[in-house]
């Protein structure tokens, strides 16, 4: 006899399932400092690799003499480029199609370089050895300027690719670019532009920065040659891939390689590539025996693990008089440094770029994309965004500003008046994505009322009379941001990397106790999947969240998945995770029939239990159910009670937020004061709204650091100017500004619950916002464009150039 | 980040200390709060073979008030500084500069005497001990002697302070008047892009005494005696003020860094200098 059944609210809330504002379940070991990094792992015998780096960023290498590290006591090996050629393993393939050295093969591209590996008793003995590796450079022509790069007399950077005029993405036109990568009518739009009644013309330069994750990358590398495996513990945001390339490159057959992502202190894209110090542990380890551990330290990581951004966005953009816009046409001169070693999936060497017409309905778009090599670092990460989809948002939301200048207009009325209207989805894109779902308009007002828009403008207005009367020296910004995002890749039919489909994967087993485990093919790096994937489940399933243990980054027990960036996670996994549920639950629903003695179709769901349609009060709780599916022998159903789900998404989602900053800009010393930051986000079904607003604060901070202040900057040379965290901006709670967040729900129709991503979205929207702020403030002493990041010097620079300095 | 190897001591009095370094000569270097000595060491940018640790030596850790005369100890630290009620009272300058050094973390561990021995012209207290006409008391084997503040700093990490020698104090008067220190910095931790310190003494509305000095505009700190002369007399006004920036700007020399081009720190430096005089003014 069931006891009385509580009420279904009660049942529902005591699950914890979708949209609680569940607490992190993995933050009782993070504030207690309790977490297991790549750092914490220490095996017997375990040997420390260090690596000697290039003074210089474009040199010959003459020769490198290593007898005195050799002969230092401890040191157990010094690899170079001559050790790792046997294994061919001196060369590796990126993920962007071109190949990069391991150590350094004959020259140098960029400061900071590998050149050898030092393999030591201890990092102690590793550092010091470091420093007694010879190596005799000559200096070669450096080339930083990436619109130099195609000169004709512009210096050879990559020999190895003398004579090869087809790249991974076609025809190359120099020895020193890689890539043109074309979409949308180039005609159609260069016609629409040449007859239309206003054009705004700007060169949007989004500067080259970096993710700066506070763990730094690294890896321990052991294998055991009694069994013949490999075990890599990393900072991997893409744990099974890892493994895949490493049984390419290696030849070691894939289920000899065990990948673990161990905890993971924040990746923002700079995880997801391979790195020489990954390969050279492994080597280090094949030919030692003996585990050896690699951690970069925060100059080298700076200075070496892939960078962010580097777009140069010329755009043109033209409007009917009253401001409709009638076409977009886009040049990007992206800057790769020494080698093409982009994150995207195979087919988009400019990732998801084409992103850039926005939230608008721009009938016609033309884009262009030329990548070239320069003396500089290489990457060209998605530092928490979809692939090349901060630079796409920052570009169009630029030109937005830009063309509402030269028609006169209010930039959030030109903005609403251009919007894709809520009945034009699905949309499809003058360049060529079919955007799910969206409802600008509702966001967009919304936000403008909460800000109160009106009185802030009027406000602003009253300030600037105050400044030309001589009575503050502080100008108000207003700086407005609608943005679209694309994430989730990918459908497999148009999404891999290194021909690896985007899908990605759930394994969920039901303990008989009515507990379980699920297992993905992602790896959180601070988002929360512990928590927020047992809450999908649990809405699925009926088993409390608290019940469900959520296990990734671990290729010998997680399914086959493509890891964690580019808000996949949820798009992808989380899709997995539901479907894996469903699964669950359809044997769940014939277990329940047969104990309940009826046919599968007369019981139905009911939060957490199948029930007698009819008869409520007979039921079978998914705890009983669990137990029966261990216990008991039933006809034609397979004991036990397990499920898993690949899935290969039909489509991208399409994430969209406004945001708007109200800045304070002291134009004698450049300095700033954000006064209000509001983050309306659209990520269609809420999950977890606390990890939600954790997830924006977190990513409008670093937008707040890239748009203020975080940059890598060169010198002619292609010294990096700014290796450290003294001169790298990270901001910390002094710094950090207030923000509100807000939401509309406008679930992702293909997504199997709505669920579109937020991880990246605070970081694509509030770098225009607080850009935008800043060029708004000046907008009405005549500026149109300037860049970032805006430190206090170059704010000053554009007063002082807009004659505010008297 | 790893630095190379060294020997390590801890010596529990002056004499001691003094002794080990007079021992071991060039190679070793003290260290106090070592906030500017260990990342040079750890990015392998100095070399030293033995490192003498000052902080288990008592006697130069205390703030003491006696008469007129302030005088603190040289391994006091800034949090110390912060937290002293008296000094706070005696010269608030202090307080005001210490708290827009750096963040809470590196301000348990570092001290006054590291701060103004070093010769970092990016550091704050050196302005600031200018700016009070501060006394530094130095150790050697040849015993005590004293050299003044304005007097110390030679170039960037260049002093008056002999190899051999330890700076275990410094002292000043209780000034007289209005005292604030103004920092611009792009962020927590960083050094200043201009910062400037002023004390003023105001007498039947006019200015009877100024003092003023400048923070990371030069290789060394910059005491601006004439900038301090432009307003003693005065009533302050914007003219007299205008000359007291002139007169700074004629002594400082700022270079072009990742803070930006000199001509905007020259600038910067104005701005801060003018309101660095005013919350003085209005403080006098």
């Amino acid at each position: 006899m069931n006891e009385m059944t509580p009420p279904k609210t009660e049942r529902t809330a005591a699950l914890k399932g979708l949209g609680t504002a569940r607490k992190r379940v993995e933050d009782a070991r993070f504030t207690q400092g309790k977490g297991n990094y790549v750092d914490d792992i220490k095996l017997p015998g375990m040997l420390f690799g260090d690596f000697v780096r290039s003074p210089y960023a474009h040199a010959r290498i003459k020769s490198i003499d290593a007898e005195k590290a050799k002969a230092l006591p401890g040191v157990i090996a010094v690899l170079t480029a001559a050790d790792l050629a046997p294994l061919k393993l001196h060369w590796m393939p990126t993920l962007a199609g071109d190949v990069q050295m391991v150590l350094a093969d004959g020259k140098v591209l960029f400061q900071g370089q590998e050149v050898a590996f030092v393999v030591a008793e201890n990092r102690y003995i590793a550092a010091d050895a470091v420093e007694l590796v010879e190596v005799d450079y000559e200096e070669l022509p450096v080339l930083v300027d990436p619109f130099k790069a195609e000169a004709p007399d512009a210096p050879v950077l990559r020999e190895d690719l003398a004579g090869k005029s087809e790249g991974a993405h076609g025809p190359r036109r120099h020895h020193n670019h890689i890539f043109t990568w074309e979409q949308g009518d180039r005609d159609a739009t260069e016609k629409v532009l040449a007859s239309a009644d206003v054009v705004a013309e700007e060169m949007v330069y989004y500067h080259r920065t970096h993710p700066c994750p506070l763990e730094t990358c690294g890896c321990v590398a052991s294998m055991d040659k009694v069994n013949g495996k490999l075990t890599v513990w990393g900072t991997f945001q893409a744990p099974h891939a890892v493994r895949t390339v490493a049984s390419l490159i290696s030849g070691i057959a894939e289920h000899n390689i065990r990948i673990i992502s161990p905890d993971i202190g924040g990746g923002f894209g700079n995880k997801v590539g391979v790195y020489p110090g990954y390969i050279c542990s492994i080597v280090a380890s094949i030919v030692t025996g003996v585990p050896v551990k690699w951690v970069e330290d925060r100059m080298e990581n700076l200075m070496a693990t892939a960078f962010a951004r580097d777009y140069w966005m010329k755009g043109r953009i033209s409007a009917t008089k009253d401001g409709r816009i009638t076409g977009l046409w886009c040049h990007v001169t992206a800057d790769h440094g020494a080698f093409d070693a982009c994150a995207d999936p195979t087919k988009f060497p400019a990732g998801f770029f084409n992103i850039c017409t926005g939230s608008y309905d721009i009938p016609v778009a033309y884009l262009a994309v030329d990548g070239v090599y320069t003396n500089k670092a290489p990457g060209g990460v998605a530092y928490r965004c979809s692939f090349r989809v901060t630079e796409a948002a920052y570009f169009i939301e630029r030109m937005i500003e830009v063309l509402a200048i030269k028609l006169g207009m209010d930039a959030a009325e030109l903005r609403a008046k251009n919007f894709i209207r809520k009945d034009q989805f699905p949309y499809h894109s003058a360049l060529g994505w079919e955007y799910d779902s969206g409802d600008y308009h509702t966001a967009w007002d919304k936000a403008l009322k909460a800000v109160d828009y009106e009185g802030l403008r009027k406000e602003q207005a009253q300030r600037l009379e105050d400044f030309k009367a001589g009575k503050t020296r502080r100008l108000i910004g207003i700086g407005l941001t609608h943005f679209t995002e694309i994430v989730g890749a990918g459908p497999v039919k148009n999404c891999d990397i290194l021909g690896l489909g985007m899908f990605d994967s759930c394994e969920i087993r039901i303990h008989p106790t009515g507990s379980a485990i699920a297992r993905l093919g992602t790896i959180s790096q601070g988002q929360g999947h512990a928590t927020t994937f047992a809450q999908i489940l649990a809405s699925e399933i009926g088993i409390p969240a608290d019940d469900i243990t959520v296990e990734e980054g671990d290729t010998d027990t997680a399914p086959y998945g493509l890891g964690t960036y580019g808000s996949r996670s949820t798009p992808v996994a989380g899709a997995a995770t539901a479907m894996a549920g469903r699964k669950i639950r359809a044997k769940a629903q014939m277990i329940a029939a047969y104990l309940l003695e009826v046919h599968d179709d007369d019981v139905e769901w009911d939060v957490d239990r199948f029930a007698v349609k009819g008869a409520p009060e007979r039921f079978k709780t998914m705890k009983e159910i669990a137990f029966a599916a261990y216990n008991q022998a039933i006809p034609g159903i397979e004991p036990g009670l397990e499920a898993v789900s690949y899935y290969d998404p039909p489509n991208m989602t399409y994430p969209f937020g406004a945001y708007i900053c109200v800045m304070e800009i002291d134009v004698d010393t450049g300095e700033h004061e954000v006064r209000q930051f509001y983050a309306l986000d659209d990520c269609g079904t809420r999950i977890n709204p606390m990890i939600i607003e954790g997830q924006v604060h977190g990513g409008a901070t670093e937008g707040y650091a890239i748009a203020m202040g975080q940059e890598m900057a060169y010198d002619d040379m292609g010294n990096v100017k700014n290796a450290t965290l003294m001169d790298f901006f990270l901001p910390t709670a002094w710094e950090t500004p207030h923000y509100t967040t807000d939401f509309t729900v406008t679930p992702s129709p293909h997504h199997p619950i709505g669920a579109k991503g937020v991880g990246e979205s605070p970081n694509v929207g509030s770098v225009p916002a607080f850009s935008n702020a800043v060029h708004d403030a000046f907008r009405s002493f005549g500026l149109t464009q300037t860049h970032m990041p805006h430190d206090h010097w170059r704010i000053w620079r554009t007063a002082h150039e807009l004659g505010l300095h008297g | 980040m790893i630095p190379a190897p060294f020997d390590y001591h801890r010596p529990d009095t002056v004499e001691a200390a003094v002794k080990l370094i007079a021992d071991l000569g060039d190679s070793a270097r003290v260290i106090a709060g070592g906030h500017s000595l260990i990342p040079l060491m750890k990015m392998r940018m100095t070399d030293i073979a033995h490192l003498v640790d000052l902080q288990k030596i008592g006697a130069l850790k205390g703030i003491a008030i006696d008469g007129g005369t302030v005088t603190i100890g040289a391994m006091t630290t800034q949090h110390e500084l912060i937290g002293s009620a008296a000094l706070g009272s005696a010269a608030p300058i202090i307080r005001e500069a210490a708290l827009q050094i750096a963040d809470p973390q590196v301000r348990y561990v570092g001290t006054i005497g590291g701060n103004v021995a070093n010769g970092d012209p990016g550091n704050d207290m050196p302005g600031v001990m200018q700016c009070l006409d501060a006394t530094y008391h130095l150790r050697g084997p040849d015993g005590e002697r004293t050299v003044k503040a304005r007097d110390f700093y030679e170039a960037a990490y260049f002093t008056a302070r002999a190899d051999d020698e330890i700076l275990t104090a410094v002292s000043f008067e209780v000034p007289v008047g209005g005292q604030a220190y103004v920092k611009q910095k792009r962020k927590t931790g960083d050094y200043a892009t201009a910062a400037a310190a002023v004390i003023i003494a105001k007498s039947g509305g006019n200015c009877s005494a100024a003092s003023i000095a400048m923070t990371n505009l030069s290789d060394t700190p910059v005491w601006c005696e004439a900038a301090g002369d432009a307003l003693v007399g005065s009533s302050l006004g914007a003219a007299d003020i205008d000359n007291a920036v002139d007169a700074m700007q004629a002594v400082i020399n700022p270079q072009d860094d990742n803070k930006g081009p000199a001509a905007f720190k020259r600038h910067a430096a104005a701005v801060i200098l003018r309101r660095a005089i005013e919350r003085a003014t209005s403080r006098a």
